[in-house]
């Protein structure tokens, strides 16, 4: 192939990938990946180098728009940061220790997970009324914005909530992907936290989370031009479409059609690594 | 110290009013990255768009596509790949520069346990790009 037919190729798959995952919601870095390794045979590592920098463009690039519409609350997520990007340190030197082919068993593994996670009826949990002591000590409740005003919530489960966002740091360094879908469920499901907060807190945290990781990758030459540059820009075109069309769309059967496509990269990544072919 | 006002209005106005602001300096930042790299990407393509691609084994990029200054140096001699790189490393930064601006506002907040916690986040993203090579 050449590298003007592969750039354009790939620009396309990742705008596509990026177009699906904003409208999708379920993020397009899960995707890029297993594009990249098995449709265009790119050495995963390189693959999960790009895919962690449009991982950055998109969280950076949204930064604005989550935050004007007052959910995310800031010291959560510098706080449960330095779980993250520790991880992520940890996640990407691993990487750039172990085998591909366990990479690719891992990678197929999350994304049966995230399909899994997708397809699942959220319960949604009553407001949490009393902070435990360490979330107050470290001033972690917050309000947001209802129709009847500013709702003040609290916080719990700060130690569990710390754990998981460590092992989605580690996942995000290993894998090149946002991890997202872990991020929401330690703030909601382990802290308590309201899921609008947490979800619009999450996307602020993957671009910190991520750069932790891309740092490392580039110092060992992970980060190539040719590769990172069309899944960058298609990406970001990709996922700015997304977002616009969102209000509109509906959503519901391209989410499911998503998530099966979710599926079928997962499975064919686990036996691409176990058949040692990645 | 002012405790007693802070709880009165936890992650409130000023918090917002400053993120706004930040989230906009963020999106410039991926604008101005994303124009870098596509300045890169038609030089790019121009030079090298009939060498075949080589992406199936890795051999680590060579030395001055890894560390930033050598970076800049070759994307100041107008190397399309390192122009590209230039790019890319301006989009890494813009999560470390959320950071730093968010210590800042720690500080004039005068809270200064999350200027600490701030200033740990930001010490892991520096090491990561400059202390590991």
């Amino acid at each position: 192939m050449n590298v003007l037919v592969f750039t354009g190729l790939v620009a396309l798959g990742s705008l596509l990938a990026g177009f699906l995952g904003a409208l999708t919601g379920l993020g397009g870095g899960v995707v890029l990946v297993p594009m990249l390794a098995l449709v265009f045979h790119v050495d995963i590592r390189y693959a999960i180098g790009a895919s962690l920098v449009s991982v950055i463009a998109t969280s950076s690039g949204a930064a604005a728009a989550y935050v004007r519409e007052g959910y995310s609350n800031i010291r959560i997520g510098m706080f449960l940061e330095t779980a993250t990007t520790a991880g992520a340190l940890g996640g990407a030197a691993i990487a750039l220790h172990v085998p591909t082919s366990a990479i690719a068993i891992v990678f197929g593994l999350v994304l049966l997970y995230s399909a899994y996670l997708s397809s699942r009826h959220r319960e949604e949990h009553g407001p949490q009324m009393q902070s435990s002591p360490l979330a107050k000590k470290l001033r972690l409740e917050g309000t947001f914005p209802t129709p009847e005003g500013k709702q003040p919530y609290a916080v719990t489960g700060v130690a569990s909530g710390y754990g998981l966002m460590f092992g989605a740091g580690v996942l995000s360094g290993l894998l090149g992907i946002g991890s997202g879908a872990v991020k929401v469920l330690a703030m909601d499901q382990a802290m308590k936290i309201p899921f609008k907060v947490s979800t619009t807190t999450s996307n602020f945290m993957i671009g910190v989370t991520a750069a932790a990781s891309a740092g490392l990758y580039l110092a060992r030459g992970y980060i190539a031009p040719g590769i990172t540059m069309p899944v960058m820009l298609g990406v970001l075109v990709g996922s700015m479409l997304g977002a616009k069309l969102l209000v509109r769309a509906k959503v519901k059967a391209l989410r499911y059609l998503f998530a099966a496509l979710i599926v079928a990269l997962g499975i064919e990544m686990i036996f691409n690594g176990a058949t040692g072919r990645i | 110290m002012n405790v007693e006002a802070k709880t009165a209005a936890p992650a409130g106005f000023d918090d917002q009013r400053i993120e706004i602001i930040i989230g906009m300096l963020l999106r410039t930042g991926v604008i101005l990255a994303a124009a870098v790299v596509s300045v890169g990407a038609i030089l790019y393509l121009v030079q090298n768009g009939r060498n075949t691609t080589h992406y199936a084994s890795f051999h680590s990029e060579p030395e001055r596509l890894k560390s930033p200054s050598d970076i800049f140096h070759g994307a100041i001699a107008l190397d399309p790949r390192e122009i590209i790189q230039l790019g890319l490393l301006l989009l890494i930064a813009t999560p470390v520069a959320r950071v730093i601006f968010s210590a800042i506002a720690f500080a004039i907040e005068r809270d200064y346990m999350y200027v600490v916690i701030t200033l740990i986040v930001l010490g892991i993203l520096l090491y990561s790009l400059f202390g590991s090579a």
